[in-house]
């Protein structure tokens, strides 16, 4: 912890500055490059809408009255799933190649250091900090460890499985001379039955959804309690270090 | 056995067509086709010559619901299909002989017409116990299975039984039945399946195979392409309503009098590969989502188990008790949601504690 002296200073100080020095005393990264803020939150357009129409598919909506040519509610449902289901796919892919030539924090949420030894002691780290055991949390630039962790297994892997089977689902309306299925279709290979394959695209949903829950929590928990930022470092792409 | 050797041409003979016009109607065949001049006389010497393909019928653990509903077949008539196009030599359930007399047809079948010959099982082979809860002649239904299988051309599965294990298999399965394609895998297995399977299908891959010689094109499943490309939802004459988001809410409402989709009542037509859409049932009267109830998905693979036929989400047995992927899911968000605001709380407190400390320290 800092004195509190040359921070009393460098209030007075900016009274007369108009604010410039400020960031005197803070460490400022560039962690988030543009492309993978605005992936961030198109993509997370993209989930709610996914989340929201895709439960509406599972569990339908209440009936729409008068005849059926006067609506089309459900096909408008599933088109606005089928949409934002191809832009998170395109952003995916993006998010990917990007993971390539970005810069080393790109590639955090694809590539997990499970072969490191450290790298697991920080892990046992972050969940000491996380059950109130540790006092201080360590400072990462990109995720810490265990967000790495959640965020290969409960976004990455999550969000390629339900990729994967949401356009197996899609080739079954598209047909099986489609591209859709002759790129997808060998899931009902391991599920030949596709109500199987809706039943785990559905769990998915929640996977995600619970997802989202923790993400948001820890995001703005973070940036309180462990001195630096986070929320808003996902639109300026800076991480600040507090103190 | 003159019966299986009987060609074409002896049938249409029989049927009471004299030999003119069917020299006439060889002729009319060739040209029609575009065939030049000599064609007619081969057309006519392949009908005298070529024997009509020999087909054995076995029953394994079923209960006889593919040949109740292959014997309904209109079009073709079933006659025609077993007594003109195909030489059925062996069905225990519909043929004449019985006993030793008919056990020696399928040996004399298996040697005279070796690999040309067409086997068609319904229902499948119990694999516990050494096969005995399905005796057949004396002998476990599997033994009588694999022996015909050696020699045959090809297997046709019918059913869903033969195709994926049917109810038999369910779960618990204490049988250990078993669908056709797990034990025999060196044959060309076509698999048309259904509970029963329609009777127009069931006659229209006999005939695509006795027309064409060959079997017909296959999906990924195994499935006759030709009937089994497209789901009961994509011909569905209540799609309209689907699109349009009107539901059937309970069995004697308003919609359901008015013959709005029965997606909330579990229709399973969106996860079903078959075509009673379009093809129909009896003659093409009707069809199950036509007389007002949902599809059960009967061609599916493990149908049965798949939790209540009137469920839209489909249970979740992994989880000890039943539950669906919503309920499974609402409750995992919910601990999680509820350990967060715990979390989130714990948090508050220490912070607080902690400033509080600070703030004693700073004085």
């Amino acid at each position: 912890m800092l004195d509190k002296t040359p921070h009393a200073v460098s209030t007075a100080v900016a009274a007369d500055a108009v604010g410039s020095d400020r960031s005197v005393e803070r460490d400022v990264v560039y962690v988030y490059e543009a492309p993978v803020r605005l992936w961030h939150w198109i993509n997370a357009t993209a989930i709610l809408v996914l989340g929201v129409t895709g439960y509406f598919i599972g569990s339908a909506t209440p009936t729409m009255p008068g005849e059926a040519s006067d609506s089309f509610l459900f096909g408008y449902i599933r088109f606005a799933h089928f949409a934002a289901g191809y832009v998170l796919t395109v952003g995916f892919l993006l998010r990917i190649y990007w993971a390539f030539v970005g810069n080393p924090h790109a590639k955090q949420i694809f590539i997990v250091p499970v072969w490191r030894k450290n790298w697991w002691q920080e892990v046992l780290h972050e969940i000491r900090w996380y059950a109130f055991l540790t006092d201080k949390p360590k400072k990462y630039v990109g995720h810490n460890p265990l967000a790495q962790l959640t965020m290969f297994f409960m976004y990455t892997l999550t969000i390629a499985f339900m990729i994967v089977t949401g356009f197996a689902l899609y080739s079954e309306g598209t047909g099986k001379d489609s591209w859709q299925y002759k790129l997808f279709g060998w899931v009902f290979s391991i599920w030949p039955n596709s109500q199987d394959v809706h039943t785990w695209h559905h769990l998915g949903l929640w996977v995600i959804v619970t997802f989202t829950i923790v993400h948001i929590y820890a995001a703005i928990r973070e940036d309180i309690m462990s001195r630096q930022s986070i929320v808003s470092s996902m639109i300026s792409g800076e991480r600040q270090f507090r103190d | 056995m003159g019966a299986a050797t009987e060609t074409f041409y002896s049938v249409i003979r029989r049927q009471g067509i004299t030999r003119r016009s069917f020299h006439k109607f060889c002729s009319l065949t060739a040209t029609s086709l575009g065939l030049g001049p000599l064609a007619a006389s081969r057309i006519a010497n392949a009908l005298e010559t070529k024997p009509r393909v020999p087909v054995i019928w076995m029953h394994g653990l079923e209960c006889t619901c593919c040949s109740e509903s292959f014997i309904r077949s209109a079009h073709p008539l079933v006659k025609d299909a077993v007594l003109s196009m195909i030489s059925l030599d062996y069905d225990d359930t519909i043929m004449a002989a019985a006993g030793h007399q008919a056990e020696a047809i399928l040996e004399e079948t298996r040697i005279k017409h070796k690999g040309q010959y067409i086997l068609a099982v319904e229902g499948n082979p119990p694999l516990n116990e050494g096969g005995m809860f399905c005796i057949d002649g004396g002998k476990p239904f599997v033994e009588k299975l694999k022996m015909m299988a050696e020699d045959a051309m090809a297997i046709i599965a019918w059913g869903a039984c033969a195709s994926w294990g049917c109810v038999q298999a369910a779960k618990p399965n204490p049988t250990q039945a078993t669908p056709i394609d797990k034990v025999i895998t060196n044959k060309p297995i076509i698999k048309v399946p259904g509970c029963p399977p329609i009777a127009e299908v069931m006659t229209g891959v006999v005939t695509f195979i006795t027309t064409f010689g060959k079997l017909p094109e296959l999906d990924r499943q195994g499935r006759p392409k030709m009937f089994y490309s497209q789901r009961i939802h994509d011909k569905c004459y209540r799609r309209p309503h689907f699109d349009a988001g009107q539901f059937v809410e309970e069995w004697d409402d308003e919609a359901a009098r008015k013959g709005y989709c029965l997606y909330k009542m579990g229709c399973k037509g969106p996860t079903t590969y078959n075509a009673c859409s379009t093809v129909r049932w009896n003659g093409g009267v009707s069809f199950p989502i036509q007389s007002g109830h949902g599809c059960i998905g009967c061609s599916e693979d493990g149908f049965w188990d798949k939790g209540s036929f009137y469920d839209r989400l489909t249970n979740i047995k992994q989880f000890g008790i039943e539950k669906n992927a919503d309920q499974v899911g609402m409750v995992a968000a919910g601990a999680v949601g509820a350990a967060v605001a715990a979390h989130a709380a714990v948090t508050a407190v220490k912070r607080l504690a902690g400033k509080r400390e600070d703030a004693a320290q700073d004085q």
